[in-house]
């Protein structure tokens, strides 16, 4: 009980360290992130008067720089985030910030979540073969996988880009889906979901060939230490058949901290790739945290962070759950 | 983490199920333990990592004097490469070569000094959680964990966009030392979590028992009979706080969040993109940059992976025993034959 108490401690604060710097960020420096934004917002409303809703909500989440203290701004920040306001953007106005996330979440979640998935069981399988296999011809893989690691994963975007967009033709270069076929954005049709995992093809193979890496190497080197363990030479001495050693013993036990990892990467889904959004113009989150830091939208920026940072805290939350369940080792040490 | 530095003693009894008791596992790891090794075996892996690093450290550091200017925008446009310029140029008229000797240079600046700042930040967090223990390890980790939980990338761009807009800084505000510190701030956290772990193992080492009873003050303690313990561990966490950063500072420079100042590798792809590079197949413009940033992770990657078998036996022991095993199986399965031939 007490393992789970602790836990519960950590995420509430934690979930209470991520909306606090969300609060203090722009109060902290030394501009007026609230007045260049009203100013975005007065432009981008094309000089009319703006709504006292509007101007209230946008000095409740960057900072008033009149006289109320500090800690009665706390306090509205809090009701605003309890609420669920997250103001209104200033690049997309007068959509609030709140909506334009929600129309990018899924088109991030399908596009990263089925990539990491992907990327997370050939790492997995081929990892534990490569353990298996260790000393054999198999570990001169492990540099390769570093290589493959160290790439910046925004530069193989566009290296796949320029070979398959740019000099075959094959697929297509930016977008989640064909804008002109489509110009009234998406319906639910076969086509449109055609062309949408068309335009989801670069993007993936991106993510699974610059993630790949990491569950290989990771799942290689527990499957090793587990080999070596004595429960594999007991099992080797009861004369188990090598097959049932390697799936039933070694690599049950070797796939428990890449698990964990998973779990943790599902969290990360929603941070997403942001640099490979920007590359391909997918309408993502990450494509909207871009234009939300170009255009120094300060409201949809604070709103995609929290966002982001809820959902790993969420991920966190299941993995410990699982972790508990799975590893019984870890409640007891925790 | 424990078992990881713990060193290694012939105590394993995993005698190899084969006729070779002579040579398995528990033997080469007491041999390994009478040795003491402080420095890696120069193996093919850090061997390619050291020339790999070399190479680029050099190129950084001599090439920007051989190259010429690399802000000097006199030449043609979009020419391929050629023997006047060895990596073509780029749409505005910059020697691409020129570029990216200056910027192989910066993004190793940004680097290194986020890889520093990173790496003290850890051991402050790490070493003395795991030291001291009690409340001060619960209010540190504490810190450590949220850091490690809230994601890196996006902390990174929102902090980076409020200091560059930030009045006062001047030069400052967008230089590649802001960027550095940026990065080194936001990426201590993984490391403290591996220091701490260790740092609590030795803790009750009686070495670190009779320097107590001494009555040696902590910080003595902890620079005199800690550190000196931890020195693989801390090259190897500065190693991945410079892959992390370098490969951050890249990431962010593309999203135009990178110093304006200075030239990075990160800069240059970022012109790349805003130039159309890759629409109008100007490869030579943003394949090299990539590539070195590539090639300077996995030669650090490489010179890790020595460190990592110096840290933890079993990694290179392991498939060493396994080979040496299959080796006699090998011989025996021959010599069985024979006897069946005979």
């Amino acid at each position: 009980m007490r393992f789970w108490t602790r836990r519960v401690v950590f995420y509430v604060i934690t979930l209470w360290a991520a909306v606090s710097l969300n609060f203090l960020l722009p109060r902290m420096m030394p501009g007026d992130p609230a007045a260049i934004m009203i100013g975005k917002l007065r432009r981008a409303s094309g000089g009319r008067p703006l709504s006292e809703a509007t101007i209230t909500s946008i000095h409740a989440l960057l900072g008033t720089g009149k006289d109320t203290s500090l800690w009665d701004q706390y306090l509205v920040y809090w009701g605003r985030m309890l609420q669920g306001d997250l103001g209104v953007s200033s690049t997309r106005y007068p959509a609030s910030v709140g909506d334009l996330i929600a129309d990018a979440l899924p088109w991030t979640v399908t596009l990263v979540g089925t990539a990491t998935v992907i990327s997370f069981v050939i790492g997995i399988v081929a990892g534990a073969w490569a353990g298996w296999r260790r000393g054999t011809w198999v570990d001169q893989l492990v540099p390769v996988t570093t290589f493959l690691q160290s790439i910046p994963y925004f530069w193989l975007a566009l290296v796949l880009v320029a070979v398959f967009s740019v000099q075959l033709g094959l697929l297509p270069i930016f977008g989640g889906y064909g804008v002109f076929e489509y110009p009234a954005g998406p319906e639910w049709s076969l086509g449109f979901l055609g062309s949408v995992v068309v335009h989801a093809l670069l993007p993936a193979t991106t993510i699974v060939i610059s993630s790949v890496g990491g569950w290989l190497l990771g799942m290689r080197n527990m499957m090793v230490q587990e080999m070596a363990e004595d429960y594999v030479l007991t099992a080797e001495a009861k004369g188990l058949r090598p097959s049932r050693i390697r799936r039933a013993y070694a690599a049950r036990n070797a796939a428990i901290p890449s698990l964990a990892g998973f779990g943790i990467a599902l969290g990360f889904v929603v941070a997403g790739s942001i640099v490979t959004e920007q590359v391909f113009s997918y309408p993502g989150i990450g494509k909207l945290m871009i234009q939300a830091v170009q255009g120094l939208d300060y409201a949809l920026m604070q709103g995609v962070f929290l966002v982001i940072t809820l959902t790993v805290l969420a991920a966190n939350v299941l993995v410990d759950l699982l972790y508990g369940f799975i590893d019984p080792r870890v409640r007891r040490n925790g | 983490m424990a078992e990881l530095i713990e060193a290694p003693t012939g105590a394993r009894t995993d005698a190899g199920t084969y006729d070779a008791p002579a040579d398995t596992h528990a033997v080469a790891v007491a041999r390994m333990g009478r040795s003491g090794r402080v420095l890696p075996r120069i193996t093919g892996k850090l061997l390619s990592g050291l020339i790999i690093i070399g190479a680029i450290t050099l190129f950084g550091l001599l090439g920007p004097l051989v190259v010429g200017d690399p802000h000097d925008a006199s030449h043609e446009p979009l020419l391929p490469p050629s023997p006047a310029h060895l990596l073509g140029t780029t749409k505005l008229g910059h020697d691409v070569l020129a570029q990216i000797a200056t910027g192989t240079q910066g993004s190793l600046f940004v680097g290194v000094v986020a890889g520093l700042v990173a790496l003290l930040l850890a051991l402050v967090f790490g070493v003395l959680a795991g030291y001291f223990g009690g409340a001060v390890d619960e209010v540190l980790m504490l810190i450590t964990n949220i850091m490690l939980v809230i994601p890196g990338l996006p902390l990174v761009m929102i902090i980076a966009t409020y200091v560059q807009h930030t009045e006062g800084l001047g030069a400052l505000a967008r230089s590649s030392l802001l960027v550095a510190l940026v990065l080194g701030i936001t990426g201590w956290a993984g490391s403290a979590v591996v220091l701490r772990g260790t740092a609590r193992s030795l803790r009750t080492r009686d070495y670190v028992a009779a320097s107590v009873v001494a009555g040696e003050r902590p910080l003595r303690i902890i620079f005199v009979e800690i550190l000196p313990n931890l020195v693989p561990l801390l090259a190897a966490q500065l190693i991945f706080g410079v892959i992390f950063a370098v490969l951050g500072e890249a990431g962010l420079s593309y999203l135009g969040l990178g110093p304006t100042g200075s030239i990075t590798l990160g800069t240059v792809l970022n012109d790349a993109q805003t130039g159309q590079a890759v629409g109008s197949g100007a490869w030579w413009w943003f394949v090299p940059p990539g590539a070195i940033i590539a090639l300077i992770g996995t030669g650090l990657s490489l010179i890790n992976f020595a460190i990592d078998e110096i840290v933890n036996p079993k990694l290179r022991l392991a498939p060493a025993a396994a080979r040496r095993q299959r080796r006699a199986q090998r011989a025996e399965a021959a010599t069985r034959g024979e006897e069946v031939a005979a």
